[in-house]
């Protein structure tokens, strides 16, 4: 009978009564006298602190690299590494292709005919057993980002500024500049019967890109200012071809994808160069050789980057133009400063832990039956356990999360690994982002020790849904397509707030959580974690209404 | 006088046949201790239902098409369900101890059975034969699901794929390998709750040994360590026991992988032990 005496009063119901004097403020107050006065949990969430930071500031002690160079000594650290280009924008970027240049000085028009663009790569498909990549054996194939086109670029110097119209392999036309920067022109391949024009106009610090199916109705595509563009630019034709990708199914911790290098060829005629005098095409292979491009091919010492014969002009190149991403592939070896939060996974499970005992611990003690009988408003206690252990948590990770990079990113840098920067506000992002994504875990895992009522249910619950889906696409357990999904409707979407590199459409990626790519969006993935935890809020309140205590 | 003599077994036998009659009744203790609550059951059909649909799941949506060669294991692929099974198999060993603990019966299992070992043993005994029980069933299921459904997914014995099937020698390792896999998990699962005494601080450390170490393998790119972490934590090695192509290229055997498994088994059972056997309840 006790029981019933307890779950009739009703939030409605009890405006005289004595627990709503002191109002939401009180409550909250007994919730976390509760919560510091256990020395378990604090000492629980200072170790979460702890191990998030030993966890990853140990990850980026040991993130060091070694190489040996044409039988030279052998290396470490920092000198392995090739030049690494910084785009006008400060990212990492590749910039190495063929191309076939002028020197411009002023105002000037080039305009060039694309008649074919092809390509070919490594062969990768030999038949079942072990995918020999990169054996020599080339097959035709143009891969989705080869491209070949006009640009005016600042100078030769990887990582200058530019502005291009191009032909791309599976993309049709495209103005790109300063790598970052993507608009797409006309649609559909290239091919003799259907030639695409391409036009780049400068004048001044503007340069505006046009192209045209027949060369005399031209559309304009698109115009930006390259800022601090000297007087004298370098104009000319390019082409060039990222890498081969095949992403496969494989599983138990395999590479999920082979590549292999590959190269594109671009045919160009009816050339002709406004606002200069006629000079002389040089050319010039962009980053030639150097594996910041990643696989590489053609274009390398003896190789022309073009032939020209009467008024067509052939080039050929491999590399890419565009900015580096995480994920397997590249050739570089690079971390984003999410890395350094690998820690958090740790963090993360004890704080799941000491949030389900929270609210479980309370039943198995009875202490549920002095809460409600001292607090009847039954949604109003949920809400103060939620508030005080997702504050705690929060500050929790935001002190660790922190620390991690402060610590951890430096580290990683002076093991050579190239870190591929991101802006200050995104660093903010994702180190308020880890803690929050902390802090609606512990009140996703409460509202699961409400429901659920026993610590053990719950927190296998809460860790099952949170740590496993990420654990089954990181370490390719499930399929590629099956995983991708897994992180967009479980609450381990919520992980993608650690993404601190943008999704490039102009370059192919692969989903790798680990590498720091994640299939939603940052915010779009948070938001699903805060449904889910206010699902399991919502579901929490309706037993808890429902149930005697 | 002689008579006497006979009535008096030699004090070694009688503590054997002491400890062989407190282990029986101890296992009986315990058996019925399992059976009269639903949550046991609940938790073994759910092995053996969880590991099969994941297993199914996973050999389901996994293609190779007909231009592309498939690294694939196909019994791993088949067994995938064991790294959801192993979560409940996780929950129910460490209920069997914790849940004493939290309601005070163990006070009175002492009381009634004062040889601790005998608990611990009758515990871990049954324990592990459940799970055997139970994990066969999830296996046999498993690899059951592999055969028929992988064959029309593009893995057929023409392109090289061995049939998934318990005559072929590997699969067959990793199929018993896995139900003693299972096994060797409750007992570590049995030893650290044993430890801890808290259902939810047992879960939680056997849960980031399971799920955790693989994750921070994956995450440190330095080789040593990664090979390090591979070759020493529970779930990683233990799980090899699973593979059955590029086994070159694995850093542990699957058999000497599935013995570091019953070396951290082993060793927290024995914890587990001295730690009751020391202890106040």
């Amino acid at each position: 009978m006790t029981t019933q005496a307890i779950s009739v009063p009703r939030p409605e119901a009890g405006l005289g009564d004595g627990p709503r004097c002191g109002g939401f403020g009180s409550l909250l107050r007994a919730e976390w006298i509760k919560f510091r006065s256990v020395r378990g949990w604090v000492a629980g969430m200072i170790l979460a602190a702890l191990l998030t930071v030993f966890l990853g500031v140990f990850a980026a002690a040991n993130a060091g690299i070694g190489c040996q160079i044409n039988g030279g000594p052998a290396k470490s650290g920092k000198a392995c590494l090739p030049y690494v280009p910084h785009g006008p924008g400060g990212e990492v970027v590749t910039d190495s292709f063929s191309f076939a240049r002028q020197p411009l000085t002023g105002n000037g028009t080039i305009t060039a005919r694309i008649t074919s663009l092809t390509g070919e790569h490594a062969n990768l498909s030999s038949g079942p057993g072990p995918v020999q990549a990169g054996n020599g054996k080339m097959v035709p194939g143009l891969t989705e980002w080869a491209k070949a086109g006009i640009i005016i670029k600042q100078s030769t110097r990887q990582g200058s500024a530019y502005a291009a119209m191009m032909v791309a392999g599976g993309h049709g036309v495209r103005m790109q500049y300063n790598f970052t920067g993507d608009t797409a022109g006309l649609p559909g391949a290239v091919s003799a019967a259907h030639p695409r024009w391409l036009r780049l106009t400068r004048s001044g610090d503007t340069i505006t890109g046009y192209d045209s199916a027949d060369g005399t109705r031209w559309t304009h595509v698109g115009t930006v200012q390259l800022t601090g563009l000297p007087s004298t630019v370098q104009v000319g034709m390019f082409a060039t071809s990222p890498g081969y990708t095949v992403t496969q199914n494989s599983f138990g911790g395999g590479n999920s994808n082979n590549s292999g290098p590959a190269q594109a060829t671009g045919v160009f005629d009816h050339v002709s160069l406004a606002g200069t005098a006629p000079g002389t095409w040089t050319g010039t292979t962009v980053g030639g050789g150097g594996p910041a491009g990643g696989p590489g091919l053609g274009g390398g010492a003896g190789s022309a980057p073009f032939t020209r014969d009467g008024g067509t002009f052939t080039m050929t190149g491999s590399g890419d133009i565009a900015p580096v991403t995480p994920g397997p592939g590249g050739g570089l070896p690079t971390v984003t400063i999410g890395q350094s939060l690998v820690g958090a996974f740790l963090g993360l499970l004890v704080i799941l832990v000491v949030a389900a005992m929270f609210f479980s611990t309370e039943y198995r003690r009875g202490l549920i039956r002095t809460t409600l009988a001292a607090t009847p408003r039954r949604g109003a206690v949920l809400a103060a356990k939620a508030v005080v252990i997702g504050a705690v948590a929060f500050v929790t990770g935001l002190v660790a999360a922190a620390v991690s990079i402060a610590v951890g990113v430096p580290k990683e840098e002076n093991q050579g690994q190239v870190l591929l920067t991101a802006p200050a506000l995104t660093e903010v992002r994702v180190i308020v982002g880890t803690a929050a994504v902390l802090a609606v875990a512990a009140v996703f895992a409460v509202a699961l020790g409400a429901i659920l009522r026993r610590s053990a249910a719950a927190i296998t619950a809460a860790v099952v849904v949170v740590v496993m889906p990420f654990l089954l696409t990181a370490l390719n357990v499930v399929p590629a397509g099956a995983g991708d999904w897994l992180l967009r409707v479980t609450p381990a979407a919520g992980l993608a707030i650690e993404q601190s590199i943008p999704r490039y459409s102009q370059v192919t990626t692969v989903t790798s959580p680990v590498q720091g790519y994640y299939p939603l969006s940052p915010y779009a993935g948070f938001a699903v974690l805060c449904l889910w935890a206010a699902a399991a809020l919502a579901l929490a309140l309706v037993m808890l209404r429902r149930r005697d205590a | 006088m002689s008579t006497a003599v006979q009535r008096q077994p030699a004090p070694a036998m009688a503590t054997a046949a002491a400890r062989g009659a407190s282990l029986r009744y101890a296992l009986h203790a315990e058996w019925t201790k399992l059976r009269t609550v639903s949550g046991p059951a609940w938790l073994l059909l759910g092995v053996a239902a969880l590991t099969i649909a994941v297993s199914a799941a996973a050999v389901g949506a996994t293609g190779c098409p007909q231009n592309l060669s498939c690294p694939v294991d196909t019994t791993k692929l088949s067994l995938t369900g064991i790294q959801f099974g192993q979560a409940l198999v996780a929950i129910l060993a460490v209920l069997m101890v914790s849940n004493e603990y939290s309601s005070g019966m163990m006070r009175i299992t002492l009381a009634a059975m004062p040889r601790r070992q005998a608990v611990l043993a009758a515990k871990a005994i049954l324990l592990a034969a459940l799970v055997l029980a139970a994990g066969a069933v999830a296996v046999f299921g498993s690899v059951l699901a592999g055969h028929l459904i992988l064959p029309g997914h593009g893995f057929t014995a023409a392109r090289g794929f061995h049939p998934v099937w318990l005559s072929y020698g590997p699969t067959l390792r990793a199929a018993g390998g896995s139900v003693l896999y299972l096994g060797l998990i409750a007992l570590l699962s049995l030893g650290v709750a044993v430890i801890v005494r808290d259902s939810a601080v047992s879960i939680g450390v056997v849960l980031a040994l399971l799920y955790l170490c693989p994750i921070i393998a994956s995450f440190i790119g330095n080789e040593p360590w990664q090979h390090r972490l591979e070759r020493w934590t529970p779930t990683v090695a233990g799980l090899t026991i699973q593979d059955t192509t590029g086994l070159q290229r694995l850093v542990i055997t699957p058999w000497a992988g599935l013995g570091v498994l019953a070396i951290w088994a082993a060793a927290a059972m024995l914890a587990g032990g001295l730690v009751f056997w020391f202890r106040d309840v």
